[in-house]
């Protein structure tokens, strides 16, 4: 659905060139959510902006839906900006106009007559929930609300793909979590293509099938939000990773420790859980779990556990071999 | 003495209050007409706008500073032979409306290109971002944003322009001016003097408060 080739975007400064995105080729499929997280400054939000050209890109290709977009006229490039949707950190609705207002805008910027707005914002603000606000102005609405009505603009004239830039950053845990659901939801029902952008760690194991990790205008690493959690292999993804999976001992705790400490990674089903009871059994070896957790990552479960195992030393190390055996990702720390 | 001095002003006066609004009427409606739309182009040219432009952004712009350099007083003596050559006389209201409204127009420009930066960009990209033509971004966007910004700003061009015709009487543009100078200057008649300096700060204080008014009834944040 989306192609970048080599995209790179450099700023002329006073003080210089400022590189904002340094040849970044991705392809993001159809139908996919698509996670892009970086610190501040990685470079996130100008690479998603030259998705539809709010940012021209110093070089580089840029197709959505079979389009070269930069090889196209100003007018033409309106046509092809409607069917890409953005959302905003800052939600971006015009202040003067009543929510219904603001939809039937992106209506009007498509040409579409007078008397056929009504019916489709109307469709449009009971999609998002707010179909009881439309006469309310922006002000008398709160973060989440506000970005419900960004969300019905961005959808108005049927895009393919969603671009979505922090939309959940200035947002309450809760509140982001159902501007999160009303996005899986567009997702499935409409089958639009959306792209994130995030520094939140908690989006993209909500809703990702796939994700970048961005820094300095570079992806420094992409793959399945999953094999990203399981398997990161760049530090700043495990840093990332971190913020949601964090298995940090207490030193005083790794102080006391006697036996072998062992980290078990596994997709946390049931059936490889039981692995663990199946060694204490075989083995005459105690585990002492420290620390563990599933988290679910768009409903698949990763599971990660630290255990101290104690007893005789040929026994342990018979029993961890049992594990290395059966568990795919065992590590003694 | 005092009262029947005011009396018998009447008239006169009466005229130079029409006069003075006919004045600064002319110059604010060239000033919407003219001074609005290059307010606009100021705006929608500069860096990172959808229409940016340097060459026109500095152009324009340069062209409104040189007017604006120029002291109201000097401008209105240098527009005369102007004056002359499109109405055919430096003499009377519409004669000095001329010379207002070129001073009313980059005054203006000026006010609008300020009030129209005070939108959130990311409203403006947002509506970009929907694919809107530049026209419709102006129309439906811009003027509804900053209309509130417009119209305080159309107050203080006015409340400017009055202080201005004042001087547009001394060379003979009539008005409230005017008479403040024949009577209270040439002739040192206090009460005159007094009675124009009471009409200019009533005047001044009810366009003030119409203007507050209306801004504040189109604001709809
Ligand atoms: N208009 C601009 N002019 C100059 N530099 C910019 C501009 N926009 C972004 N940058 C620079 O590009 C880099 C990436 O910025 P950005 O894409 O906003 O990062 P992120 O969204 O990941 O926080 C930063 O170093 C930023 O300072
Ligand atoms: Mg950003």
């Amino acid at each position: 659905m989306i192609t970048l080739e080599k995209v790179a975007k450099i700023y002329e400064t006073k003080s210089g060139q400022v590189v904002g995105v340094d040849n970044v080729s991705l392809t993001i499929n159809k139908g996919e959510v698509y996670g892009i997280v970086g610190y501040s400054g990685a470079g996130k939000s100008t690479l998603l902006r030259c998705i539809n050209i709010l940012e021209r890109p110093t070089s580089g290709k840029v197709i959505v839906d079979g389009v070269d977009l930069l090889k196209l006229k100003s007018k033409q490039l309106r046509v092809a900006r409607q069917s890409i949707g953005m959302i905003f950190q800052g939600f971006y609705l015009v202040s003067s106009k009543t929510v219904f207002e603001n939809v039937a805008f992106a209506l009007k910027a498509a040409g579409v007559e007078k008397t056929k707005r009504k019916e489709r914002v109307l469709e449009l603000l009971e999609l998002v929930g707010l179909s009881d606000k439309a006469d309310h102005y922006p002000t008398q609405l709160s973060g989440g609300q506000k970005q419900r009505v960004s969300i019905a603009r961005a959808l108005a004239n049927n895009p393919k793909v969603l671009l979505c830039d922090e939309a959940t950053s200035a947002l309450d845990p809760s509140t982001t979590k159902s501007i999160l659901a009303l996005l899986k939801k567009i997702n499935l029902e409409l089958g639009i293509t959306i792209v994130i952008i995030t520094h939140e760690m908690e989006v993209v194991k909500e809703i990702c099938d796939r994700c970048a990790v961005m820094q300095d205008g570079k992806v420094v690493e992409e793959g399945p939000t999953y094999d990203m959690f399981s398997n990161p292999k760049e530090p700043l993804t495990l840093d990332f990773i971190k913020t949601v999976l964090d298995f940090e001992l207490p030193q005083k705790l790794l102080d006391s420790i006697s036996g072998t400490l062992v980290r078990l990674q596994f997709r946390g089903e049931l059936a490889e859980e039981a692995v663990v009871s199946d060694m204490l059994q075989k083995f005459s070896v105690k585990g002492n779990i420290l620390h563990g957790k599933v988290e679910y990552i768009k409903e698949t479960p990763l599971g990660i556990f630290i255990m101290e195992l104690v007893g005789e030393k040929t026994e342990q190390e018979k029993a961890l071999a049992y594990l290395k055996d059966r568990v795919k990702q065992v590590e003694v720390i | 003495m005092y009262l029947s001095s005011i009396v018998s002003l009447l008239p006169e006066l009466n005229e130079a209050f029409f006069e003075t609004l006919l004045m600064v009427g002319i110059g604010l409606l060239v000033a919407l007409v003219v001074g609005m739309p290059l307010g606009i182009v100021l705006y929608v040219t500069d860096r990172g706008l959808f229409l940016e432009k340097q060459t026109v952004k500095v152009v324009v712009g340069m062209i409104v500073n040189l007017i604006r350099s120029i002291p109201f007083i000097i401008l209105l003596v240098f527009l005369l032979p102007f004056t002359d050559f499109i109405l055919g006389t430096t003499i009377g209201p519409l004669a000095a409306s001329v010379s207002l409204s070129v001073a009313a127009i980059p005054f203006y420009a000026r006010i609008v290109e300020a009030a129209a930066r005070e939108i959130d960009r990311g409203v403006i990209e947002a509506a970009v971002a929907v694919g809107a033509s530049p026209w419709m971004i102006i129309k439906d966007i811009i003027l509804p944003e900053a209309k509130p910004g417009f119209i305080s700003g159309l107050t203080i061009t006015a409340i400017s322009l009055i202080g201005y015709s004042a001087m547009a009487g001394t060379v003979g543009g009539g008005g409230i001016g005017d008479l403040a100078i024949r009577y209270g200057y040439y002739r040192y008649d206090d009460t005159v003097m007094f009675t124009t300096v009471i009409v200019l700060i009533v005047l001044v204080q009810l366009v003030q408060y119409i203007g507050d008014f209306i801004a504040k009834s189109v604001n709809k944040r």
